[in-house]
């Protein structure tokens, strides 16, 4: 258990020393932006890797959060905490109701749905101008905290972030390894063997849900206290892109391949902003080249490698099913 | 007389205007060793389904020990006491045998909740799926992951997965599909010691090995009971060579 | 009255381009079981070639067919290069297709700017005619009943040809269209290649009355993707019904309640969902 445990605990300790090593915000704040984007890969991972349900609208936990919040403190007047509570509660429920639609399919049907639900959230971020500022958002978000937790200086920031990421990683962690975790892939790989001896599969379906929604909700609420400022971008299908390219590039079902991807694309993107002006064309070149190179991402590529080093065994065992079904 | 383990009564199912099974209605008595015997496409597979929920019929009854399994959905007919086992393996290829089992042990049990301890860890859990696997000859492979096993283990534990749920009716699909000579003399003792007051509904294409396990046999054609009887009854019919032989 | 005529004319505009995107994702989904989301960037790309088109002196009808012909031959050099090699794996296929999207829709961006253009409608079709007190753009009585010639041309050709016949074998089972000799492989290039051609024509068609601009795909493709969930995947008729259903609560939801045109079209996907998970008209993918 320990030995699992480790690398996360010295890659979580290293970037809460990036505040003692630069004096510039700038490195602080990007870590930041890593472990935000961390969290929601971790939860869409729930739904890609271990449901094995395809989501292309993840970005609706974050932004419904977001947006929520960021009315909230400021339109609304309440308290940032307290904002943030009703902001995490919303969400929670309207993801339920999404639930609803979207788990009536799987496969493609469910791809499908999910960017609709998406893409109808962000038509009403973008449309309904008299509450959510349209396309210019809205600003001035406040973070909470005081004079006891200065939250707005870049390195308190980050550790609240990397607080809420380890929350993250030992939750599920600690899920994906429980019966309710393994039966999660049981319904991915054998829906019908799992209806059959006794689950309920789309119970287990809403659960994983629920789940990968409240930790995209962290996520959202962490971004919009970043910011300090939200905009439709955010639900953009670019942003559920982002995310799903962080879970499969890092890799799919493992519990590190999401902070590995999340860390790539961050980076990437902040590179590409530097250098060239081409975000969404790189982003398209991205997932062709990984699709087409390395459809297993970073992590299994990596653990393939070691395995392969240690047993000197040249053959990965054959699957018995394929990975990729069509039982929607 | 004892009520029948499982009555089926006028069951159909149309698949597009179709009949797959056609007003098939059947008593098969608690304890019973029963065969469901039928060229391809006799409609025996598509029995099985409406029978464990995996299919809604389009008219009739099923009831198992009196009570009525139509509109429930397969894992309330589990509940009930009833398990299945599939032709086309059904099995999760990244998991243990082990954990094969235990996943099948949980499906009934509150524990399938548990979301923070980790399932590796019950070790009643555990024991539980060994004494299974040991009843299929496979307690040695415990821990080896399926996908690594060969195709004979294989079946073997497609059956486990159902013992599991100690079920009162097994329904087994073509449980010698594809096994070698001694892999079948395996899992033919294997049925023979199941439990006497255990309900077996077989479907087998080895007739050797199938009229030595059934007691009662059913000849279905076209979705439609031929006849129903004893081993004796069956061979004799000439129905049974017409169906088999001719048209 | 007037207002309700000539918005119903809008709508049949609209569900009729709808119809020209849906249809051949539709028509790709229910033969390869592939989900194309570049679909919304080739009906854009279309709208951008042919406006290039016009500007380089073509006259709109010519326009129109280069453009449909590019979109189309790019579609079938998409689907021989790099979906072919993802046969059966739905989430690569899907990452690809929306990768795609993103190449293509920034090159757009990247060749022509970001500023929105007129496509002009041609000049036999400009002007508006009197229906009752309704005064209506010509070009769009055009669009209705371009589009319905379309879908009866479409519905001819899968219902009434052999390629058509070969096309329902294979939608419904393409193990066995193959054992009754059907060429899988020649058929998915040319059906990718007419879907894609489809969704070009219809950016083209579209242009006089959406105009073109960078997003123009990121509205689209949506709502095409709600007609084929409405509609059932697969099924011509779903996406028509689909389509002119779309089409109609989104320019009715537009007028009456602009702010939340988008979040009405909610309500039909509810309520087809509830009824049938598979779509009105589409069969359950096993």
């Amino acid at each position: 258990m320990s030995a699992r445990v480790l690398p996360f605990a010295v890659a979580l300790a290293a970037m809460a020393m990036v505040p003692l090593f630069s004096t510039s915000p700038f490195y602080v704040n990007l870590t930041s932006q890593v472990a935000i984007a961390a969290i929601g890969a971790l939860g869409l991972n729930v739904l890609v890797g271990h449901a094995g349900l395809n989501s292309l609208g993840f970005a609706v936990f974050p932004g419904l959060t977001a947006y929520l919040v960021a009315w909230l403190s400021t339109v609304g007047g309440i308290d940032p905490v307290a904002a943030a509570l009703f902001a995490l509660g919303g969400t929670m429920m309207v993801s339920a109701l999404f639930a609803l639609v979207a788990l009536r399919t799987t496969g493609l049907g469910f791809v499908m749905i999910t960017m609709a639900l998406c893409q109808i959230v962000w038509g009403a971020a973008y449309r309904w101008t008299s509450v959510t500022g349209g396309d210019n958002g809205l600003s001035g978000v406040p973070r909470p905290g005081g004079a006891w937790l200065p939250l707005e200086k870049p390195e308190y920031f980050l550790w609240l972030c990397l607080i809420v990421l380890a929350l993250a990683l030992i939750q599920l962690g600690r899920f994906f390894d429980s019966p309710l975790g393994v039966a999660l892939r049981g319904t991915r790989d054998q829906p019908r063997r799992m209806g059959a001896v006794g689950y309920d599969v789309w119970r287990i379906r809403f659960v994983a849900w629920m789940l990968a929604a409240a930790w995209g909700a962290a996520a959202g609420l962490l971004y919009a206290w970043y910011h300090q400022f939200v905009s439709p971008h955010m639900m953009a299908v670019t942003a559920s892109a982002e995310v799903l390219l962080m879970v499969v590039a890092g890799g799919a079902g493992t519990l590190a391949g999401p902070l590995i991807g999340a860390a790539l694309v961050v980076l990437l993107k902040n590179l590409a902003s530097i250098w060239i002006d081409r975000w969404v064309m790189l982003l398209g070149f991205t997932f062709v080249v990984i699709v087409l190179l390395m459809p297993d991402g970073i992590v299994p590529g990596f653990s393939r490698l070691t395995a392969w080093l240690k047993r000197l065994r040249p053959t990965p065992a054959p699957k018995l099913v394929p990975r990729e079904r069509a039982d929607g | 007389m004892a009520e029948p383990a499982l009555r089926i009564d006028g069951l159909t199912k149309q698949f597009g205007g179709l009949p797959a099974v056609a007003d098939v209605s059947l008593d098969i008595m608690p304890g019973e060793r029963h065969l469901l015997l039928g060229p391809n496409g006799a409609g025996k597979t598509t029995l099985f389904n409406l029978i464990c929920g995996d299919l809604t019929p389009t008219g009739g009854s099923i009831r198992l020990f009196g009570s009525e399994l139509v509109g429930l959905p397969p894992r309330k007919r589990t509940g009930h006491g009833l398990a299945r086992t599939y032709q086309i393996l059904t099995l999760f290829p990244h998991e243990t045998l082990c954990r094969n089992v235990m996943l099948a042990l949980n499906g009934l049990r509150r524990d399938k909740w548990r979301a923070w301890a980790p399932f590796g860890a019950d070790a009643a859990l555990r024991s539980e799926a060994l004494a299974i696997l040991d009843r299929v000859k496979l307690a040695d492979l415990a821990d080896r992951p399926v996908s690594q096993t060969a195709y004979g283990d294989r079946r073997r534990l497609e059956i486990a997965m159902a013992l599991a749920l100690d079920p009162r009716v097994l329904l087994l699909d073509e449980p010698l599909a594809g096994l070698s000579r001694d892999e079948r003399v395996m899992v033919q003792e294997l049925l023979a010691n199941l439990p006497e007051e255990m309900t077996v509904v077989l479907i087998e294409h080895d007739m050797d090995v199938a009229l030595a396990f059934a007691e009662r046999i059913t000849l279905l054609h076209h979705g439609r009971v031929v006849t129903t009887g004893s081993r004796a009854d069956i061979a004799a019919d000439p129905r049974t060579r017409e169906v088999y032989l001719g048209a | 009255m007037t207002f309700w005529v000539s918005q119903s004319l809008n709508a049949l505009a609209l569900g009729g381009l709808l119809f020209m995107l849906a249809s051949g994702f539709s028509l790709i989904f229910g033969l390869m079981r592939v989900a194309n989301l570049a679909h919304g960037a080739l009906f854009m790309l279309g709208a951008y070639l042919g406006l290039a088109a016009v500007k380089a002196g073509f006259g709109f009808w010519a326009a129109a067919a280069t453009a449909a012909v590019a979109v189309g031959l790019l579609g079938g050099i998409i689907e021989r290069t790099l979906l072919r090699r993802l046969a059966g794996r739905t989430l690569p296929q899907v990452l690809l297709t929306l990768g795609l999207a993103f190449i293509i829709a920034d090159a757009c961006l990247m060749t022509w700017g970001g500023d929105p253009m007129r496509l002009p409608p041609p000049p036999e079709l400009s002007g508006a005619v009197r229906i009752g007190d309704a005064v209506f753009p010509r070009y769009r009585l055009f669009v209705i009943g371009a589009s319905a010639a379309v879908a009866l041309g479409l519905w001819l050709l899968v219902e009434r040809t052999r390629a058509g016949a070969m096309i329902r074998a294979a939608v419904d089972d393409v193990g066995m269209a193959r054992a009754i000799g059907v060429s899988a492989s020649t058929l998915f290039t040319a059906v990718f290649c007419l879907g894609t051609a489809l969704a070009g024509l219809g950016g083209v068609i579209g242009g006089p009355i959406l105009s073109v601009y960078p997003s123009l795909d990121q509205d689209m493709l949506p709502l095409a993707l709600l007609v084929v969930i409405l509609g059932g995947a697969g099924s011509l008729v779903g996406a028509f019904v689909g389509a002119y259903a779309i089409g109609f609560i989104y320019t009715f939801g537009q007028v009456l309640v602009p702010d939340l045109a988008y979040v009405i079209l909610f309500l039909p996907m509810i309520a087809v969902l509830s009824v049938a998970p598979q779509g009105l008209f589409g069969r359950r993918l096993g």
